[in-house]
């Protein structure tokens, strides 16, 4: 079978079984992408939703987090390193594109440990990483601290803004904002943290969970097999990468280095034990208390939906700024901005006709 | 039609601010100093005894201020600055890239090149033996296009002022057909053709770079086009319609296949039409795009070339194209349509259509 027919059959089961209105969001911004790029809501049945949740970490931090990184990056002594997708979100009054052009010392590195590489070379530098992203990017991150502690750098910080999954999945449910009948779980989150943290859905929610790939056909497969259950439970549909378990070497890093902490998600506020804070004993490692600074309160840019779509209660393109003040040349908001947000995946994706 | 060897200093007559004299740089030293920017005796060994040696022609080697050209017909000119790092490659150096460049660009408006000028900033303590090497690729890349190198300029700056060498190139070419190339001249029902494999430049870079830990077995495609061009002009003509049948012309570097694809709609008033599977990318551009999340689509090139043509020369034109040295993978990639103006359609393999955008942000700084 080709997999444009294997396709059209998970398609065509999908359109055979599922129930007349149903709602299904997926919580990992390379789901977001992977359903946009290969255009799969033009394949699910008219009745089916499948919305965006709070899945793509750029877009998931509070801009008051987004603020005190603007505000490290202008530092003399600093110089901050991210991943290149922070670099064009907008905080409260700037990017830190403009802090760079503006001569902040901003560096954009694939690997945190591109960063204690440059704490090595440049021993007069205070190297911050900006710590974004969920289970799968915290562990790196983990093991780069270990790392400069290995190699004796005083110089390599983390400001930790990381989350977990679980807590947010939580929080929508309580809030019930948005019917959700399932999750599509995030496979790469999953390969770290396995099943067990997404049980509660099924049990104290009824609510049904599939991990998922990021093939096209993992997509439908995965939806197909939330359409089946009978009594809601987790499965995983990625099975060639997720094991129940998780990634054990992976969990002791976290749990080495991390302790739960509250968050700040934009769209939902503080989310008690979502976060992932830096150990006592790595306090000075950490950016916060390294440079403790008094911000401004933060500004949400005006009419800015980002929160309500980052819950699944409104959809990108019903928000007024879609696609025209807010674009992915000149964002808004952060949904915008990040290749993993649900605004840019839907704008740059959008259907031929839209 | 062949290309044919021009004798320089036939229609080319003159030469060169690289003024000269002096007997070779081996008296200063392993490395380029300020002093070789200085327009004193450094200086005029530093051109004679790098440049000129490199490049020789007989207009450049009169030094003369300027080179003036004979051009029969009308003439393009196109100038483009090269700031590539690393400076070396696999598949190709800042030499080889700063001629490919700017021929591929006159070869946009289906021009011979008739000449290049070389401009060179160079970064206080550059080794003299690299510069010898960039400029040999320079010259061998301008011999495989056959156009002279005819005039140039050097600076030299402090250090820190440069990151070791920038080139930019100018050139003139002789554009070989009658009619206007460019989005106004296609048409609903034009066929898409694309001469090879997309993303390799960008991602040898990104390897050379060694900002990862992993290596890619990817060559930049980074060559000269006018052969290809030439090639396509002249299956054009012979397939029935006239060269009027060649539409538009354009390299797909920055910005990548998709960028091309989405300003022709726009600058056209008309939709595209591409089907995915195929556009031919290799399976290390596609892991490395995977694992990077980059779109190979929106990845620089140094060496393809985007052809519209009119669907009745289509075909001779595919069959053309893959005869010449670097579009042997050419294929019908799409077509032009009047349906949805200003957009570009990508059919997947899942039978499923999205809109192509162009990218937006920094892809990638200084990978030409």
């Amino acid at each position: 079978m080709t997999p444009a027919e294997e396709l059209r059959r998970l398609a065509a089961a999908l359109r055979a079984e599922a129930p007349s209105e149903i709602t299904f969001m997926e919580v990992c911004g390379t789901h977001t992408m992977a359903i946009a790029r290969y255009g799969l809501r033009e394949l699910l049945p008219e009745g089916m939703r499948l919305v965006s949740g709070p899945g793509c970490p750029v877009c998931v931090t509070a801009i008051a987090d987004l603020d005190r990184v603007v505000a490290l990056a202008r530092l003399p002594d600093v110089t901050l390193a991210t991943f290149g997708d922070l670099i064009r979100v907008p905080a409260s009054r700037t990017t830190l594109a403009a802090e760079r052009a503006a001569g902040a010392d901003v560096r954009v590195v694939y690997s945190a440990r591109d960063a204690v590489q440059i704490a090595a070379d440049e021993p007069d530098r205070q190297v911050v990483f900006a710590g974004i992203g969920f289970e799968t990017t915290a562990p790196t991150i983990a093991a780069s601290l270990l790392e400069s502690r290995a190699r004796g750098l005083a110089n390599f910080l983390v400001l930790s803004m990381h989350k977990t999954m679980p807590p947010p999945l939580k929080a929508l449910l309580d809030l019930g904002e948005t019917p959700i009948s399932g999750f599509l779980l995030p496979g790469h989150v999953s390969v770290i943290t396995g099943t067990a943290c997404y049980e509660f859905l099924a049990r104290d929610y009824g609510v049904a969970g599939v991990v998922a790939g990021f093939e096209p056909h993992d997509v439908l497969q995965a939806l197909l097999r939330l359409v089946r259950q009978t009594r809601p439970a987790i499965e995983i549909e990625y099975g060639r990468a997720v094991r129940p378990e998780g990634n054990v070497v992976a969990q002791r890093l976290l749990e080495q280095v991390f302790a739960p902490s509250d968050a700040d998600w934009r769209g939902l506020g503080i989310i008690p034990g979502s976060g992932l804070a830096l150990r006592p004993e790595y306090a000075d490692a950490d950016a916060a208390l390294r440079f403790p600074l008094d911000l401004e309160p933060p500004l949400e840019p005006a009419g800015c939906r980002c929160g309500e779509v980052l819950r699944g209660v409104t959809d990108p393109a019903a928000c007024a700024l879609f696609g025209g003040r807010c674009t992915p040349e000149d964002p808004v908001g952060a949904c915008m901005v990040s290749s993993e947000g649900a605004c840019a995946a839907r704008y740059r994706y959008r259907g031929v006709d839209d | 039609m062949t290309s044919r060897r021009r004798p320089a200093g036939d229609r080319v007559t003159a030469g060169a601010p690289l003024t000269g004299g002096g007997s070779g740089p081996g008296t200063s030293g392993e490395r380029v100093l300020l002093g070789h920017g200085s327009g004193g005796k450094l200086y005029r060994d530093l051109v004679k005894g790098v440049f000129v040696k490199a490049f020789a022609n007989p207009v450049l080697e009169r030094l003369d201020d300027a080179a003036a050209l004979s051009p029969q017909g009308r003439i393009a000119f196109t100038t483009d600055s090269h700031v590539v790092q690393p400076l070396h490659f696999p598949g190709g150096d800042i030499g080889r890239l700063s001629v490919a460049g700017t021929v591929n660009d006159l070869a946009t408006a289906a021009a011979r090149p008739l000449a290049l000028a070389a401009a060179f900033i160079i970064e206080e303590g550059f080794a003299l033996a690299d510069l010898r090497d960039l400029c040999a690729s320079a010259a061998a890349t301008a011999r495989e296009a056959d156009v002279p190198i005819v005039t140039g300029d050097t600076k030299v700056v402090e250090r820190g002022a440069a990151d070791g060498l920038f080139i930019t190139t100018t050139g003139v070419g002789e554009i070989v057909v009658a009619h206007e190339l460019g989005a106004a001249a296609v048409r609903a029902g034009d066929a898409v053709i694309l001469s090879g494999g997309v993303g390799d430049h960008a991602v040898a870079i990104l390897a050379a770079r060694g900002q990862f830990a992993f290596s890619a077995d990817v060559r930049s495609d980074c060559a000269p086009l006018w052969g290809l061009v030439e090639a396509a002009v002249g299956a054009a003509r012979r397939a029935g319609g006239g060269e009027e049948a060649l539409r538009f012309l354009r390299d797909p570097t920055r910005g990548g296949l998709t960028t091309v694809l989405a300003e022709l709609a726009e600058e056209a008033g008309l939709g595209i039409e591409i089907e995915e599977d195929a556009i031919p990318v290799s399976p290390a551009v596609r892991s490395v795009c995977d694992l990077l999340g980059y779109d190979p689509l929106t990845l620089a090139n140094e060496g393809k070339m985007v052809l519209v043509v009119a669907p009745e020369a289509a075909d001779a034109v595919v069959a053309a194209v893959q005869k010449t040295q670097y579009g042997r993978e050419a294929r019908r990639i799409g077509f032009v349509t009047a349906a949805h103006p200003g957009r570009v359609a990508l059919r997947t393999p899942f039978g499923t259509r999205r809109v192509l955008d162009m990218p937006v942000g920094e892809l990638l700084p200084r990978i030409c």
